[in-house]
């Protein structure tokens, strides 16, 4: 499984950095939400995949998976949609005050020649 | 805090009272207030006159940063106070000349004095610190006073020019020198300069010893003005003139002679020393003389002689520094009067250049230019002008009865000794002295007839010239007189100031309780020196006659390759490459510089990885796969890779949505209930805040760049999931420790909770929970501003 996962972890980071070194915003922010899946996923790979059973207390149960890379996830997820969140709103405003979503349009003049 | 600590101090506290002195009383020249300062100093250190000759250093120290070795350290011997008087009395005289110079209606005279006392504080300060570090920040402290001096006509552009051009040459040395004292003091563990003096022997076995004596010469051949260093003083020249007298003739170029004087016992012994000051010092003595009589510019004139003649007191030095080589000890003593002759020419230097100076002032102020071409025939109509330039010229050419003399045969002495008693190819010094000195003699004769003899040029003058005013006169007055009385009784000098000052230079000599024999008379007898005078005066005369014949080589010169040009191309290159480094990288475009980041992690990890022999496949451990999820992970590589393809928002959305899924259901499979909740929950939101965004934006169109550029992005993303891949794989083998996950099992006990996950989340690390909610929070702010305030905008329109 750490194989399989490890494949399509490699695969979710060119396919996010390839759309991250495009110039249209909107590639960029998807991009970047790829990358955050990647990242997630690479932490629970890194964790040893599907040894135990869930990590909630019943009856008969002695072996749990790792509880901490979970909670580690928990929190990135929640703080990475903020960000993703708040990036699509500036992407939104961007392209109402400047009418663009290319990344060499918004550029601005250049200054120093 | 001693009277000496106070004394050091005294010139920048007074700096504070002078802008109140000059709005209080406007009626008065400031300058009246400032002569008191220096006048004060030289009472003072006249104080500690009347000296032994083995004079006993005078001690003073307070703690400065003791904890880093750096103490207030003051220290006043022979040396020190030949300087001090020179400071002190030549500041006086400047101040004075300059009440009559600087007028009192146009100038914006509380800048000048106090830049002035800031220069004389820092001057003190260098000549008496005993640690290196206090000398380096007052060394600093002239350079930065000399700048502001220097454009203090900052309107005109040759000023902030040569301001410019000092500062860079002057500070870059100064770090230089920085260098080498940190390296001193590595070597020796002490920053003060008595502790070096003392461990000077083992010292230069030691391997910074070297390059810790190029770097501090560095920083004195580049204060000095020293070949090829000395490019800033000409343009130095744009200064008002008594700061011409005062820094750069008298005592700011002096600070690298006196370096050079002062670590004399630490570095003398070594041969090196001797080679590395003795050329440099000869070739500025020649080159400075030999580029002087080209000068139209009077100031520029005496600008050229001030750097031959410190070439002059460097090369001196370095023949002196060879009484301490053990190879030569046995002439040890007429080493020493190289070292003498170089002090002793400092002390007329100062003086006579000083003289000069002010004269110039004078013609410039009364005739309104200083180009020689329009000057002539100004001997009847400034008489004591003319007899004060005659006194000081002649002195600087070397001629009886002026103190110039005596230390120009002593100079020559110093050259035949060195080429007498050491290499053979020392010959050649001599020579270049002699030929440097007739130069010298030709251009003191141009300054002194060219100004004052020959026709009189009224209509290219822009005033009608007239004799100045008294108050002008009195100090090159002064100074001439210095000159002839100190002709006469030089012996008085030599046994009060300049003995204590050889104790100061080469202690190592008189260590056994000896003293200098310090003996200057103006009558040798018949020797070679004198034929060597003789021999000056003789062709220099004929080279001044024929001077329109010869001076047609000065118009051979390389003009492309003169040093000037080199630094002027060479600042101009250094901003060009930065500007066009700067531009090739700093493009602008996001996508470059995400390349320089992704690319240097590629390295990074990619390089530790295989470099480093980290990678390792290790599959042992590895969970068993189910059939569907073979299924889960290929349909989110297509799903993933379809996203780069896709032109269709729509259908991008969906993708990544896709994607978000089944990471959710990875979740579920990897027994991650919470985190499977949240997954659905947050790409739920996110796929509807990406509809909503993608509603206002633009159709998203195929990219439309090059080929090239497509590949470069293809290459770096394979190169960084390749990379992640190998992590993803190597972790497996590295098993470092046993997880901690043991202790989160007793959440029940210790937290109440079943749900072990939620319990690490708001009990165990409740912390990164708190900010995790102050982040989502700082968002939601975010994003509600960006919309609100642009609506508010709309609604100011």
């Amino acid at each position: 499984m750490e194989l399989l996962m490890a494949l399509v972890i490699g695969v979710l980071f060119a396919v996010a950095v390839y759309l991250m070194l495009s110039r249209t915003l909107l590639r960029i922010i998807i991009g970047t939400v790829i990358l955050s899946h990647g990242v997630h996923l690479l932490l629970m790979t890194m964790s040893r995949l599907k040894r135990g059973a869930a990590p909630i207390m019943e009856e008969g149960n002695l072996a749990y998976t790792d509880p901490l890379p979970q909670a580690l996830i928990l929190t990135s997820i929640v703080i990475s949609f903020g960000v993703t969140a708040f990036m699509l709103v500036l992407a939104y405003r961007a392209y109402q005050s400047l009418g663009t979503d290319q990344m060499d349009e918004l550029k601005g003049e250049k200054e120093h020649e | 805090m001693s009277w000496l600590h106070f004394a050091v101090f005294t010139p920048f506290l007074f700096t504070l009272f002078v802008p109140l002195l000059n709005k209080s009383f406007r009626r008065v020249h400031t300058g009246w207030f400032v002569l008191i300062i220096p006048l004060l100093l030289f009472v003072y250190f006249l104080g500690y006159f009347p000296l032994d000759p083995a004079m006993a250093p005078v001690i003073h120290s307070i703690p400065w940063i003791p904890s880093l070795d750096i103490h207030f350290t003051l220290h006043l011997d022979g040396l020190a106070l030949l300087l001090l008087l020179i400071i002190t009395g030549i500041g006086a005289l400047v101040v004075l000349y300059s009440i009559y110079y600087m007028s009192m209606e146009r100038e914006a005279l509380h800048n000048f004095y106090i830049y002035l006392l800031l220069f004389m504080g820092a001057m003190l300060g260098i000549v008496l610190s005993d640690n290196l570090l206090v000398l380096y920040v007052f060394w600093e402290m002239t350079s930065v006073s000399s700048f502001l001096l220097i454009a203090y006509w900052y309107q005109r552009g040759r000023s902030r020019y040569g301001a410019q051009k000092s500062m860079l040459i002057t500070i870059s040395g100064g770090f230089a020198m920085l260098l080498g004292f940190l390296m001193l003091y590595t070597a020796s563990g002490t920053l003060s300069v008595r502790e070096l003096i003392a461990m000077s022997s083992q010292l230069s076995e030691h391997g910074l010893f070297l390059p810790a004596m190029l770097l501090v010469l560095l920083g004195a051949f580049t204060k000095s003005a020293q070949f090829p260093f000395h490019i800033w003083l000409p343009d130095a020249m744009e200064a008002p003139t008594p700061i011409s007298a005062y820094l750069h003739s008298a005592t700011m170029v002096k600070a690298g002679v006196y370096l050079v004087a002062r670590l004399t016992p630490v570095f003398g012994g070594n041969i090196e020393w001797f080679w590395i000051i003795t050329t440099v010092g000869a070739i500025t003595l020649f080159w400075g003389s030999f580029m002087a009589i080209r000068q139209t510019d009077l100031k520029a004139l005496l600008a050229y002689s001030t750097i031959s003649q410190l070439g002059l007191i460097m090369c001196l030095l370095g023949i002196g520094s060879n009484a301490l080589n053990a190879d030569y000890s046995e002439q040890a003593l007429l080493f020493s009067g190289a070292a003498l002759a170089a002090i002793f020419h400092l002390f007329n230097h100062s003086i006579f250049k000083g003289c000069l100076f002010m004269v110039i002032g004078i013609l410039d102020h009364e005739t309104g230019t200083r180009d020689i071409r329009k000057l002539g025939g100004l001997m009847g109509i400034m008489p004591v002008s003319f007899t004060l330039t005659v006194i000081g010229g002649l002195s600087m050419a070397g001629l009886p009865p002026f103190s110039g003399f005596l230390s120009k045969e002593m100079f020559f002495t110093g050259v035949l000794t060195a080429a007498r008693n050491m290499n053979d190819w020392l010959v050649v010094l001599p020579i270049v002295a002699w030929v440097a000195s007739i130069l010298t003699f030709v251009y003191c004769l141009i300054l002194v007839f060219r100004t004052f003899t020959g026709k009189y040029q009224p209509d290219r003058l822009d005033k009608t010239p007239h004799e100045a005013p008294i108050g002008m006169l009195i100090p090159p007055g002064v100074l001439a007189l210095l000159v002839i009385v100190f002709f006469f009784i030089p012996n008085v000098v030599g046994a009060s100031l300049l003995r204590p000052a050889m104790h100061a230079i080469l202690p190592q000599l008189v260590a056994d309780g000896g003293t200098f024999d310090v003996h200057i008379s103006a009558w040798h007898g018949f020797t070679m020196e004198l034929a060597m005078t003789a021999g000056i005066i003789a062709l220099g005369s004929l080279l001044y006659i024929y001077l329109k014949k010869w001076s047609g080589i000065y118009d051979n010169l390389p003009r492309r390759f003169t040093l000037n040009n080199l630094y002027d191309s060479g600042l101009n290159s250094i901003e060009r490459a930065s500007l066009r480094f700067t531009n090739t990288y700093m493009t602008g475009f996001l996508a470059h510089y995400l390349s320089y980041i992704f690319i240097i992690m590629i390295c990074l990890t990619g390089g530790t990885l295989l470099g480093q022999g980290v990678f390792a496949l290790n599959m042992e451990n590895n969970s068993e796969i189910a059939p569907y999820e073979y299924v889960l992970g290929i349909s989110m590589v297509i799903a993933a890779v379809f996203v780069v393809f896709s032109t269709s928002r729509l259908m991008s959305i969906i993708a990544v949505g896709a994607v978000g899924y089944i990471v959710s259901l990875m979740f579920v499979l990897f027994r991650a209930p919470d985190l499977a909740l949240t997954q659905l929950v947050v790409e739920t939101i996110t796929t509807a805040l990406f509809l909503l965004c993608f509603y206002y934006l633009p159709k998203m169109r195929r990219e439309l760049t090059r080929l090239r550029f497509k590949l470069s992005s293809l290459v770096i993303s394979l190169g960084v999931g390749i990379s992640l891949t190998l992590i993803g794989l190597s972790v497996q083998d590295h098993n470092l420790f046993e997880p901690i996950k043991s202790y989160f099992e007793n959440s029940y006990q210790l937290a109440g909770a079943k749900n072990i996950v939620n319990a690490i989340l708001v009990d165990f690390r409740a912390f990164d929970t708190m900010l995790e909610i102050v982040v989502l929070f700082t968002a939601g702010i975010g994003v509600y501003n960006l919309i609100k305030l642009r609506q508010a905008r709309r609604n100011e329109k």
